[in-house]
């Protein structure tokens, strides 16, 4: 399968070893991966702050930048949210819900040997449903202990723009986020959105907490 | 004031211009019966904290005298059409449905138009052997015969049931399902503010 | 009453305040979760929750595309059952209203379930300007009405309060002086105090749950009694029902009577509920009247994305599961409706402008859109409503300037570099620091993934 790399403007700039991870488990697997340079935004923010007309044709734009593609994947489960929302056409997947549900694999040919932590993200619980997929590719890596989080699926309180026109909240929400993962006993916190792994790194490393954050990709990828 | 109806209508026929087009509603097929919808009702029913008792139609009237004796219950107020043979003996049965006289009844016995198994509720609908609201409402303590083939599964089945007494005779109707109770005090479940404060059932099999 | 009336805070500002009343995040933690456990066992009972969700979903979206044929509809079968409607276009029409029939009476004393409707409309107060004093019968109303306190969650109005501040309260206003603060001895209380003066009533004032088009039927859901006692007992009953209260047939309330007390207490039924059509003779009020409330529904009504926000039954199942309610309760909201339905229904109901941080109020997870029992999309709306909200110059243009870079591949790459070496402080000041004064930021990569992309294979 041809995939097309959807790395979103987020993690192009702040994260791109996740993106990084991507290509290189996705070729693993035995797929070709292309990357269209023309890509740059989606759009979500712009939407989700209350700039729908902007929000609309930077999604529009994404369409036209993967006219022809066979298969878009992505390491953000909010971006794909977004642009599945508002240009349903486009063969737009999750990565783990890509894995999962496309390829219908949960063996990836990962070892990672380390006490993790995973963080349901909202939009991948609610949004896009990814379901017990996420836990099952962690369960199949190599020398991984997962531990649960107490009331995993509360929010961790970034919500993109709210965690700063907000932040007081965010940050109380974040605080017992953080409480949780720490009564865990992971070392490390994985999710499907780095936008999340944002706000509870920057709380945890705020914290002085020896605790990291990987996004699921990375762990994937990690031989 | 017709002008306000007019204003209104107005704007919510302005309101209403894109014309919206919502596909019709599909009622859900009512669930599966219960096995044995008599003890589901006992069972749900007294989950709130009514007392239920089931008895066959010889005795319901030794149940309700053992229950006004626990309760030291000699006067009950009725509706004037209680069924013969309810009332015990000892215990008196006044059809004064003011509300000074219900206020010093010490506890009142009816029958009732339905029941629901799934969620334990009494439905009552002014009909036979029901009398008017006040009755069930101002006493402290609330006896209420239910006839087993009264009893339905689901919430829907007793609004079937009940529907033709609305259409006919615009019957009020209550649901009753357990004492009155108020979950405001640090959401511990409280019983017993103003309506029935006891709720006894008695179930006629 | 609007939220300029509460203050006029902004909720970041209002968020602030009520953060750091610890005693209430206790109370509302405990509570939410409480309430949160009941819900999910009681809703898992039901093999067809989700068919009864839609067909919730649906019946409100019939009532909403044919409000005007329904009201019609539920006024002629009303009137036939021997009650008087009347139409209010806003709240003041309709305390004239409430207010006119009390006064033709010579009443100075009316006992009141609790209705967010009047609450809404600020009857009481209205009432009060009149020499009439409107007695709450709720317990928790009771509490509020006797501190002077407004309510805090729709289900639980008081649920900010704990016993002993309840008792405290009740022994300085109702008595007894010694008064415990065992639950059961505070609603014993309450029950001593109202019972006398429900027996001598000659008015009563309700809302309603839910009015039946074809049957001109009015339904009230409720715990304790009162409200039976407020519309069984007095000889007038004024009933104030929003316009969005509407179903259109008998059969639907079945419907309803699932939905709702699953999604608010948690139990299968409530204890009591009472439906009244019209008038029955030597069976409660002999003078029965329906005020039919707009009061701004009809320009919620207007949005065909917003309007949805009608369909609410009131159950409280999104305040409960909502992690900002939870932390901030509903005081932060500055209205009536609190928490995610209040995010969505205030703007539209008040204007955008008097609650323009409202639909911010949210980290848009969806919680609350996964427990509606109408299915009520939340976060859409609230997306939706930021769109319409006044934006501050500078952020538009910042916004404006982003979506221009984002356009341009080119122009996006050297923003990037730019970025790279741009101090944070000097690239959009204040969200760092309503950031960094919680958390660390990541360093903008050294090489982005397009890059390092390019670099493998140019």
């Amino acid at each position: 399968m041809r995939i097309s790399v959807f790395i979103t403007c987020f993690n192009d700039t702040l994260f791109p070893q996740t993106g990084r991870a991507m290509v290189e488990l996705l070729e693993r697997l035995g797929h070709e991966v292309e990357f269209r340079p023309e890509q740059t935004c989606c759009g979500q923010m712009h939407m989700n702050s209350g700039y729908r007309d902007e929000g609309l044709e930077l999604a529009a734009r994404m369409r036209r930048v993967f006219d022809g593609a066979e298969v878009i994947v992505t390491p953000s489960a909010s971006c794909a949210g977004h642009v599945l929302e508002h240009e349903p056409g486009l063969p737009v997947h999750e990565l783990s819900q890509f894995l999962t549900g496309v390829l219908g694999v949960e063996e990836v040919g990962a070892r990672y040997p380390a006490r993790v932590a995973y963080h349901p993200t909202c939009h991948s619980l609610r949004a896009l449903r990814v379901g017990d997929g996420p836990g099952r590719l962690l369960a199949a890596v190599e020398g991984l202990d997962l531990v649960e989080i107490d009331e995993a699926d509360q929010c961790c309180g970034f919500g993109g723009t709210f965690a700063v026109k907000n932040a007081e909240v965010s940050m109380a929400m974040l605080d017992d986020k953080l409480s949780a993962i720490e009564r865990s006993g992971a070392e490390v916190v994985t999710a499907v959105d780095n936008s999340c792994l944002m706000q509870i790194g920057g709380g945890l490393s705020r914290r002085g907490s020896p605790v990291s954050t990987l996004h699921l990709a990375e762990i994937l990828a990690a031989t | 004031m017709s002008d306000a109806r007019e204003v209104v209508l107005g704007r919510i026929r302005t309101a209403l211009a894109d014309r919206p087009q919502p596909t019709a509603a599909v009622l859900p097929p009512t669930p599966p019966a219960p096995a044995d919808p008599v003890a589901l009702f006992a069972e749900r029913a007294g989950e709130y904290r009514a007392a239920v008792h089931r008895v066959d139609t010889a005795g319901v009237v030794a149940q309700v005298a053992e229950i006004c004796a626990a309760h030291g219950a000699r006067r009950l107020a009725v509706p004037r059409d209680l069924p013969e043979g309810w009332l015990p003996p000892g215990v008196e049965g006044t059809g004064d449905a003011t509300v000074p006289a219900l206020d010093r009844v010490d506890g009142v016995l009816t029958g009732c138009a339905a029941a629901i198994a799934e969620t334990g509720t009494i439905v009552l609908d002014g009909g036979p052997g029901q009398g008017i609201r006040a009755l069930t409402l101002v006493p402290d303590l609330h006896i209420c015969v239910v006839a087993a083939e009264l009893v339905c599964a689901s919430v829907s089945e007793a609004f079937q049931r009940v529907e033709p007494s609305v259409r006919r005779r615009r019957a009020p109707l209550t649901l009753i399902s357990g004492p009155s109770a108020t979950s405001d005090i640090e959401l511990s479940r409280v019983e017993g503010v103003h309506g029935p404060r006891r709720l006894e059932i008695v179930i006629v099999t | 009453m609007s939220s300029a009336s509460r203050g006029g805070a902004t909720f970041p500002q209002a968020a602030h305040v009520e953060l750091r009343n610890a005693q209430l995040r206790r109370n509302l933690g405990h509570a939410t979760r409480t309430i949160r456990a009941k819900r999910a066992a009681v809703v898992d009972e039901l093999d067809n929750w989700q068919q009864l969700r839609e067909a919730g979903a649906a019946i409100k979206r019939d009532v909403m595309a044919n409000l005007d044929t329904y009201l019609v509809e539920f006024e002629r079968a009303a009137t036939e059952a021997g009650a008087t409607v009347h139409w209010a276009a806003d709240a003041d029409a309709a305390n004239d209203l409430v207010a006119g029939i009390v006064a033709g009476h010579g009443e100075h004393e009316v006992v009141k379930v609790k209705s967010l409707t009047t609450d809404e409309i600020g009857l009481n107060d209205a009432l009060a300007a009149r020499g009439v004093e409107a007695l709450e019968t709720d317990f928790a109303e009771l509490i509020l009405q006797l501190d002077g306190d407004w309510s805090s969650h729709i289900l639980v109005p008081a649920i900010h309060r704990n016993r002993t501040e309840i008792r405290d309260l009740l022994r300085r206003t109702i008595g007894p002086a010694d008064l415990s603060d065992e639950p059961a001895a505070l609603a014993e209380a309450a029950r001593v105090h109202l019972r006398e003066r429900f027996l001598r009533a000659r008015v009563g004032i309700s809302g309603a749950n839910f009015a039946i088009a074809e049957t001109g039927t009015l339904v009230v859901l409720e715990s304790e009694g009162n409200g039976r006692m407020c519309t069984t007992l007095p000889q007038v009953l004024i009933s104030v029902v929003g316009i969005e209260k509407l179903l259109p047939r008998f059969e639907h309330l079945a419907v309803f009577m699932q939905l709702l007390p699953r999604s608010s207490t948690g139990e299968r039924m409530n204890p009591y509920t009472s439906l009244w059509t019209g008038m029955t003779p030597g069976d409660g009020p002999a003078e029965m009247h329906v005020v039919l409330l707009d009061n701004g529904r009809s320009d919620v009504l207007r949005d065909p994305v917003g309007r949805e926000a009608l369909h609410c039954i009131r159950c409280s199942a999104c305040l409960n599961v909502c992690p900002v309610y939870e932390r901030t309760g509903g005081h932060a909201y500055g209205s009536i409706y609190p928490g995610p339905i209040g995010a969505i229904l205030t703007p539209q109901l008040e204007g955008i402008g008097a609650a323009a941080s409202l639909p911010y109020a949210s980290s848009l997870c969806g919680a609350c859109y996964e427990v509606c029992p109408v299915k009520i999309d939340i976060p859409r709306v609230l997306v939706h409503l930021r769109g319409l909200t006044p934006k501050r110059g500078a952020e538009r243009r910042a916004m404006r300037t982003l979506a221009w870079l984002f356009a341009d591949a080119g122009r996006y790459r050297r923003a990037q570099r730019l970025a790279r070496v741009l101090p944070a402080r000097v690239a959009g000041a204040g969200p760092m620091r309503a950031w960094t004064a919680g958390r660390d930021l990541p360093a903008v990569a050294p090489q982005s993934f397009r890059e390092w992309w390019h670099e493998r294979r140019p």
